[in-house]
């Protein structure tokens, strides 16, 4: 159309000169990132992280930057190798090295985290797709592997004191039994020879005594080195529940859920605070039962994700062969997950049925 | 009946950018030279045109219509020539017939223009007639004909009419300023069509980020013991008319139905008081108030800007394009506005922005894969899964998405805004409704 002499004048003035960007809306982006997130977490992560060299001296530290160290360098190998991109700067895998480190226990030999994070990383987080697509926790389907295979390592749990070269962690005393007289010592030599959890840990535990609560509230007690800290994993989830990162309703749902299915089992009062500080609970049930691609992601479904894997853990720590019950119930969970999400969509507004 | 603080489930808090336009006064754009008038600017039939090239009108002159009841006429925002009558893009995406006039500068009022009579002599019937001849729609979002939804069926009991203030589309401030220059003229609209619908109660709800609004229109209603205000949270997208039903009556519209099932009528702020400026002047809707903002714009502004000028003129009025601009022209606001290919698009009655985003604001993101971290389901206020929605959507499996319910997404962006994966989730679910739409169509 010729507008003529009209426009020049001044609105001519404004003529464009480049192309415009034409896209369907919306037009602006909230400031959040998945490097954020990743980062958030890791943040979260870190009072668990300094406890754990604190607690269990330099060999956390080793074991933990071998672990991360090891996560990017696999991640990044299969995605040249599958000539994907590499996306390591996304930090996820480092999470993944983090959490899995958090599982062993000081003593583990250097390689048992390589080992631990190949398999994480490329078996269960990229050869399923990569990040997003991971129907497991990678960390814990690692522990579940490793645990399997090397019990010897990953069963034999150092107390945090250096003259401790062995000792029984709370969950496995409450199995195995306690010292009748509550006086025997708690340094007890493990057997490193047997091939499975409970053979090694009951061999450790018989006649030892449970710590005292406040040692298992702030860390001091044997266990994987990244568990024992109920404070400073309490302090990480309350950083990320205020940054949005993760869903309380999921850990709230979880440990709730175990306390009672603990009671309902019979489980003597006494011992219930030892049940929810000990072993695991902590760091499952805020840090791995929270990883988004392996849980629900309806609201509904994340409840009964929580609470699902509160009861399983609970059944596994009390009628079960294991003292410990957080990764497998986690594990047994993220199976579930796509089906819980598929009978829990949320009903549309204005749904009419 | 509590009106203070309301609210919907769902929904993001988006950054506002409405300090760059909110307290500046409602400012007359600059004449144009030339008109643009499109002859389909509002949902339902395109009117025909009513005059020819060569032909003299005057402002207010209707100058297109159609037959069709789910239509509205056009009028003329100038007085001058018709020029030609010829096809071109409008800022709905679409290509359309507009009658082109070259203005005299005299800007006379054609006779039609003249007061309509006191509210208490107009009958209902009166009234929406008004209301139609003045080619009203709804000025906010779709552009529905407001004369249809001033009429509905007869087994649909109304109670409550709603002017919709919440203006939550950010930047935008054309409905904040006119509420709070214009209050009585909304109160007279809203009491019009209180009559016209036969109503009992009327309810302006306004975002609580628009105090001095609240309080002007407080004050114009304090006599008026039929209207009340209602305050709501800040909070995208509460101007969805659903979601203001919602929030203020706590109703539910069912899925796929409409306001007037829940005994509800919303109109725009500014629908409304064109309604006034219909009955009390006797204006057709020929001009509007539009925000011209964004950090690619020099000075942003409030204008009052003929139906028909091209957007290209009100950018020249706020003085053109910052340094690294435009990256992005946008028809309304950010999250729900179109994006334009030209500056020569006319202004419509539908426009209430013209935002314009630096080249850095407009860069496209990267793209990562979805991590499931549910934020979508989150904040989506029809309670949808989109990531699900869009990957079926991407994979062209349709008849899975329309099972996810697609067709109850109202596009509002939400989770695309809020996507830290910064996946086109929106995006992908626009388009599986397009298609889905398109094979039931086929189908019948």
């Amino acid at each position: 159309m010729d507008s003529k002499t009209v426009d020049t004048s001044r609105a001519g003035a404004i003529a464009l000169e480049k192309e415009l960007l034409v896209t369907s809306s919306p037009h602006i982006r909230s400031n959040q990132s998945v490097q954020r997130i990743m980062l958030d977490v890791i943040i979260a992560l870190a009072p668990a992280m300094i406890g754990s060299v604190y607690f269990f001296g330099v060999n956390a530290l080793k074991l933990i930057l071998i672990s991360v160290a090891s996560s990017l360098f696999f991640e990044a190998l299969i995605q040249k190798i599958l000539n994907r991109p590499i996306t390591i700067s996304d930090l996820s895998a480092v999470i993944t090295g983090i959490l899995l480190a958090f599982n062993l226990p000081a003593s583990a030999p250097w390689w048992l985290p390589i080992i631990g994070s190949a398999f994480a990383i490329i078996v269960v987080k990229q050869l399923f797709g990569g990040l997003g697509s991971n129907f497991m926790n990678p960390a814990l389907a690692a522990r579940a592997m490793l645990l399997a295979s090397w019990p010897q390592h990953m069963a034999k749990f150092t107390g945090t004191r250096p003259d401790v070269v062995s000792a029984a962690t709370p969950l496995a005393i409450m199995k195995y039994g306690m010292s009748p007289d509550g006086g025997a010592s708690a340094t007890v030599q493990g057997a490193t020879s047997s091939t499975v959890e409970g053979v090694t840990s009951a061999s450790g535990a018989a006649g030892a005594e449970l710590p005292e609560l406040i040692d298992m509230f702030i860390g001091n007690i044997p266990g994987a080195i990244g568990e024992t800290s109920v404070l400073l994993l309490l302090i990480g989830a309350a950083y990320l529940i205020i940054r949005q990162v993760i869903d309380w309703k999921i850990p709230v749902f979880y440990i709730g859920t175990t306390f009672l299915m603990l009671v309902l089992l019979g489980v003597e009062p006494a011992l219930l605070p030892y049940h929810i500080f000990g072993g695991g609970l902590m760091l499952g049930a805020f840090f791995m039962a929270t990883d988004y691609a392996s849980s629900p992601v309806t609201p509904l479904g994340r409840i009964i994700f929580a609470v699902g894997a509160g009861i399983l853990t609970a059944i596994i720590r009390v009628k079960g062969g294991y003292p410990e019950g957080v990764s497998y119930s986690i594990l047994l969970m993220n199976v579930a997950a796509p089906l819980i999400e598929k009978y829990t969509r949320p009903k549309v507004f204005g749904e009419v049925k | 009946m509590n009106l203070e603080n309301l609210t919907f489930k769902g929904g993001v808090n988006t950054p506002h950018y409405k300090e760059l336009t909110e307290n500046l006064s409602i400012e007359k754009a600059m004449d144009p030279d030339v008109v643009y008038i499109p002859l389909h600017q509002h949902t339902g039939a395109p009117c025909e045109p009513l005059v020819k090239v060569g032909d003299t009108v005057k402002v207010g002159q209707k100058i297109g219509q159609s037959e069709a009841f789910v239509s509205a006429p056009v009028h003329s925002s100038v007085s001058g020539v018709v020029k030609e009558i010829t096809s071109m893009p409008i800022p709905t995406g679409l290509t359309v017939k507009c009658v082109v006039i070259e203005s005299d500068g005299k800007n006379e009022l054609h006779e039609s223009v003249k007061p309509k009579g006191s509210l208490e002599d107009l009958t209902p019937k009166e009234i929406i007639e008004i209301i139609k001849e003045a080619g009203i729609t709804g000025m906010g979002g779709a552009g529905f004909p407001a004369h249809v939804k001033l009429s509905p069926p007869a087994d649909k009991k109304i109670d409550t009419i709603l002017v919709n203030g919440a203006e939550c589309e950010p930047y935008l401030t054309a409905d904040h300023r006119l509420m709070v220059e214009y209050p009585e003229k909304i109160v007279f609209g809203l009491k019009a069509i209180m009559k016209a619908v036969g109503v009992e109660r009327g309810i302006i709800g306004i975002e609580k980020n628009k105090p001095d609004a609240i309080q002007a229109l407080r004050e114009a209603a304090k006599d008026e013991p039929n209207i009340q205000i209602a305050t709501l949270k800040v909070k995208y997208p509460q101007g969805d008319e659903k979601r203001l039903i919602n929030a203020i009556l706590g109703r539910v519209v069912p899925s796929g139905g409409l306001p007037m099932d829940v005994g509800a009528i919303v109109c725009n702020a500014s629908s409304v008081k064109a309604m006034a400026d219909a009955i009390l002047e006797g204006k057709p809707l020929y001009e509007r108030i539009i925000t011209v903002t964004g950090h690619g714009i020099k000075e942003p502004k409030n204008l009052l800007a003929k139906i028909g000028t091209p957007f290209k003129n009100l950018i020249e009025q706020c003085g053109g394009f910052t340094e690294n601009a435009p990256g992005k022209i946008i028809g309304g606001g950010p999250m729900m506005g179109i994006a334009q290919y030209s500056i020569d698009v006319p202004v419509i009655k539908g426009s209430n922005g013209v935002l314009v985003l630096t080249e850095e604001e407009a860069k496209p993101k990267l793209v990562q894969p979805c991590i499931k971290c549910g934020k979508c389901l989150q904040v989506c206020p029809v309670r949808l899964q989109p990531l699900y929605l869009a990957d079926y959507s991407m994979k062209k499996n349709f008849e899975k998405a329309e099972e996810y319910h697609a067709l109850d997404c109202i596009e509002c962006g939400g989770c695309s805004f809020i996507c830290p994966a910064k996946r086109p989730l929106a995006e992908s679910i626009r388009f599986a409704k397009r298609e889905i739409i398109a094979k039931r169509k086929s189908k019948k």
